[in-house]
């Protein structure tokens, strides 16, 4: 089934009217799809640690119980830490929504086909290791629906969200680690993020 | 509890050193060295204790909860740091505060020899990635080590590991492990 909706498109509006949503964007296409959208201090982009955006979003969420958080990650990304789902699933954060952005390729890379190409289903995957909603989205009349579960729904909460294998122009945050961080903590913290 | 005799309680004292330092946050995966101090933070409300299914994750929530303005340790023996070892990329780019507590294997006395390649690398991997050991091979000296660790990793912005030797771990056969 080839996907119809456009990454760009769908992450901008899980990102409209955030407020003061947390987000976490993996490495590659996601991080560029969540600048594109508009650059914030309180979306951490990752340049690098391949695997981890999951364990990531699953810290803050525990550390800012009352704040919602938003992991955007790729299929590939995710992939390579399948694991963080059934640790997730154990600690049940019900602030933590992960938002696979699934279009079964590498994209960096040469496009080459991931395991959800192969059939691999992700959202299966996060329904058996416990998180309370989990599935594929294919349709724009879904997304609605999607971004009042992610500010608002019970967690933790899963999406795979097929969209089309295009490659698009680079919209790069700040690729310096120290800055992101502390930028962060300074817009959640204030001034506190300074003498914790 | 009474200390039973000389024996240094030595798990419980890490205990004590993490409340005092503000941890909010605790990751593991087992290992038998650490099997008292994983039940004691279990037991304390005031600790999140997160298991993990690779120590790997446990850097990404490490950084995610330093986000998130809380303070966290990770617990694994040493044949988990190689799992972590890009991530602390991560840590070192970002300039992460991060506090290892490693039971270490393949070191002293030990009995199986698939355990010693990476038991004889765990301080010089870490060191490549830029975090700083302590090593600590008596009882007493454990605490003090995490507390130090911890005051580096949260007062200078680094990423330190307390490396415990397995002469304080003292587990020399597949029985006595079996046994813990």
């Amino acid at each position: 089934m080839s996907a119809s909706l456009y990454r760009r498109e769908v992450v901008r509006e899980l990102l409209r009217a955030r407020g003061d949503l947390l987000g976490v964007a993996g490495l590659g296409s996601t991080a560029w799809d969540c600048t594109a959208a508009g650059d914030s201090p309180l979306t951490f982009p990752l340049w690098g640690a391949m695997g981890l955006a999951a364990s990531i979003g699953l810290g803050l969420a525990l550390a800012q119980p009352r704040r919602r958080v938003m992991v955007v990650t790729g299929d590939g990304e995710m992939l390579m830490g399948l694991g963080s789902l059934a640790t997730i699933g154990v600690q049940q954060p019900a602030n933590l929504a992960i938002v696979v952005i699934d279009n079964e390729r590498y994209g960096e890379t040469g496009m080459q086909l991931t395991h959800t190409a192969h059939g691999v289903d992700l959202a299966r995957i996060a329904l058996a290791c416990r998180f309370r909603a989990a599935s594929v989205v294919r349709e724009a009349s879904e997304l609605a629906a999607l971004r009042s579960a992610i500010h608002g729904g019970e967690g933790p909460l899963f999406a795979q969200v097929k969209v089309v294998d295009e490659k698009l122009p680079l919209v790069l945050p700040p690729r310096d680690g120290a800055l992101l961080r502390a930028r962060f903590r300074r817009a959640l913290l204030g001034e506190a993020a300074d003498s914790a | 509890m009474a200390e039973r005799g000389e024996a240094v309680d030595w798990p419980r004292r890490i205990h004590a050193v993490l409340k005092e330092a503000g941890i909010g946050v605790v990751g593991y995966v087992p290992d038998a060295g650490h099997k008292r101090l994983i039940e004691l933070c279990h037991a304390d409300p005031g600790l999140r204790t997160v298991v993990l299914s690779t120590e790997e994750e446990g850097i990404g929530l490490a950084a995610g909860a330093w986000l998130g303005g809380a303070r966290s340790v990770l617990l694994m023996q040493s044949s988990g740091v190689g799992n972590c070892v890009n991530a602390l990329g991560t840590v070192k780019e970002c300039r992460f505060p991060l506090v290892l507590i490693v039971t270490m294997r393949g070191e002293y006395g030990e009995f199986n020899p698939w355990q010693v390649p990476m038991g004889q690398a765990t301080a010089r991997v870490l060191e490549a990635m830029g975090v700083v050991v302590h090593k600590v091979a008596r009882p007493e000296e454990v605490a003090p080590a995490v507390d130090a660790a911890a005051r580096l990793a949260y007062g200078g912005y680094s990423c330190v590991a307390v490396l415990v030797s397995q002469a304080v771990i003292g587990i020399k056969s597949f029985q006595e492990q079996a046994a813990q």
